[in-house]
């Protein structure tokens, strides 16, 4: 977890050398509550999934300074998941939690204003991304010609070799120290400069190194949206703004389009069900409704399979489901989520789909109240 | 009116999501009684392919976790043709919440002697390293994988002495690969039976 580091005090203003090796979030909070008089900040040091939904939901604002797509997927799938939308397919205001994201690379970052059901989210938006770089893992084995070759030969093949069966942490310092000095021997190997620690570092971790500017473009126009959004001085950022300054200085405010079909944010497709449906009636009536058309629909709910059409090993573990009520299996709860997977025709052609769905069960009001499930 | 802000420094190794099959998380909010029961979800597109995969009889798929793991499963490939027919091969693939943005990560559980395939397990296929596209699904991973039987390739080497056998003694290839498939040595390694 983030711990201040030297190289850190030529951008990160609130931290001295004397902080080096605390946790980050505490030695901001007490910075910054030392020159702000009236503003209480609350550090918590642990990972962002320690924190249960009801922390979350809080807070009226959320503001993230993350660093990695995975990170702010989750972050974006839990404020969304407190999107309401009324009946009228709207997302009801108060259940709105806005996001502030920010990122940088080199010279180049973004930041971007998130309400979810009204801007688009981070999974509607996903597609943006480049695909990672990797190395085939022949060239690490064999013809490796750069340093980053030689750590990612230590990091992703000699690892296993030596370590067979121990996770690699690159938090660890002591097995990023290891994949170092095994990278140092495979450049002399091959004759390869410039494989240096703080190198090791970033190939293995994904860092670029930061630079100060960008870092402070890009946090004041997250700092000054999330003013607008909390005092509504002023309409806020509509809604990703790209900054490039490798050659001069470049930015772009794009208002992307929300995704509809989202299966983070988007309000899924209503179906009203008695609580005797079955499972096998449920996916006959997802061929008739609609908004859907979907044959062949495979079912999941909370991750389990409730009933999955191939292949043949699975359709047989979950054929038993299909002659059970879906209030029964979906664990007694009056409304849920579900996603389907089918194929539906589109345009003339058949292609296939994964939707989400809104399940609500008629008849279902204040019964099941799991606080006293099993007792009185 | 006071806003609660939360800026979020926990610049943390995201393990969650990377551990375990798709993430579940509750809310419960109590209000008039009602306990709503809220889903978060990240990662569901290989449903898609997995409910579509169409495999030749020499692929098999099995889910050593049963139904409500669906990110980790087990490929069997029996080649019917070529160097390696006979043999037994089991590959595990691991589907990440970022499927299809990520490749799925798959490695070969049968020691084999294959100049593509080094003895970790570690399998060097294109596809899923540089050549990931989200295009690509499951089904035309399986398919690479199988040709990696039907076709070794010695330019493409993880085990480098396996590659130079193919490339300039296909004969003793060929020998080396049944002694190694039923059992047996090849120089200094011993691989168990896969047959």
């Amino acid at each position: 977890m983030d711990r201040i580091e030297v190289s850190n005090l030529n951008r990160q203003f609130l931290f001295r050398l004397q902080d080096v090796g605390k946790p980050k979030a505490e030695v901001a909070a007490k910075r910054v509550m030392e020159r702000v008089s009236g503003v209480n900040i609350v550090p918590h040091f642990c990972r962002i999934e320690d924190k249960d939904l009801d922390f979350y939901n809080d807070f009226s604002i959320i503001v993230l300074g993350l660093d990695s797509i995975e990170a702010r997927s989750y972050i974006n799938a839990v404020a969304c998941s407190f999107l309401e939308y009324d009946s009228e397919e709207n997302p009801q205001e108060e259940t709105i939690k806005p996001m502030v994201d920010g990122g940088t690379e080199g010279f180049k970052g973004h930041a971007r204003v998130i309400m979810p059901g009204v801007t688009p989210c981070f999974e509607c938006t996903i597609w943006l991304f480049p695909p990672q770089v990797k190395f085939p893992l022949c060239t690490l084995a064999e013809t490796p010609r750069t340093a980053a070759h030689c750590i990612e030969y230590a990091h992703l093949i000699k690892w296993d070799e030596v370590h067979s069966g121990k996770t690699f942490d690159p938090d660890d310092p002591e097995h990023m120290k290891w994949v170092y000095s095994e990278a140092v021997k495979r450049a002399e190997l091959f004759g390869i400069p410039g494989v240096t620690y703080s190198l090791t570092q970033g190939v293995v971790k994904n860092i670029i190194p930061a630079i100060a500017s960008t870092n402070a473009i890009i946090s004041a126009a997250c700092a000054l949206e999330t003013l607008k959004i909390a005092s509504g001085c002023s309409k806020t950022l509509s809604n990703y703004l790209t900054y490039n300054g490798v050659e001069g200085l470049h930015t772009k405010v794009t208002e992307f389009a929300r995704d509809k079909d989202c299966l983070v944010c988007g309000p899924g497709v209503l179906i009203e069900l008695d609580t005797s449906v079955t499972l096998q009636k449920f996916i006959d009536l997802l061929e008739e409704h609609p908004k859907l058309l979907i044959s062949k629909a495979s079912v999941t709910h909370r991750g389990k399979s409730l009933y999955m059409q191939a292949p043949p090993v699975l359709e047989e573990m979950t054929r038993s489901n299909l002659s059970l009520p879906l209030f029964d299996i979906m664990d007694k709860t009056a409304k849920d989520i579900v996603h389907v997977t089918g194929t539906t025709i589109n345009k003339g052609t058949k292609t296939s789909c994964l939707r989400k769905l809104r399940v609500v069960f008629k008849g279902i009001d204040g019964v099941t109240d799991m606080d006293t499930a099993g007792g009185a | 009116m006071i806003y609660r802000i939360i800026v979020n420094l926990s610049y943390c190794c995201f393990y969650f999501l990377n551990r375990g099959p798709n993430s579940i998380l509750f809310l419960s909010i109590s209000s008039l009684n009602v306990i709503v029961y809220i889903f978060v979800s990240v990662g569901l597109f290989h449903l898609i392919d997995i409910s579509e995969l169409n495999l030749p009889k020499t692929c098999n798929i099995s889910f050593p976790n049963g139904k409500d793991d669906l990110m980790n499963f087990e490929v069997t490939i029996q080649p019917d043709e070529g160097y390696y027919l006979g043999g037994v091969f089991v590959f595990s693939i691991q589907v990440s919440p970022m499927y299809p943005h990520e490749a799925p990560k798959v490695k070969c559980k049968t020691k084999v002697y294959h100049p593509n395939i080094d003895l970790e397990g570690n399998v060097c296929l294109n596809i899923l390293r540089e050549d990931w596209k989200p295009v690509l699904n499951i089904n035309t991973i399986i398919y690479g994988l199988y040709h990696l039987f039907t076709q070794p390739n010695h330019e493409d080497p993880l085990n480098p002495d396996a590659a130079a056998v193919l490339r300039d003694n296909p004969k003793m290839f060929e020998s080396n690969v049944r002694r190694a498939m039923a059992g047996g040595y090849v120089g200094q390694t011993y691989f168990a039976r896969c047959m």
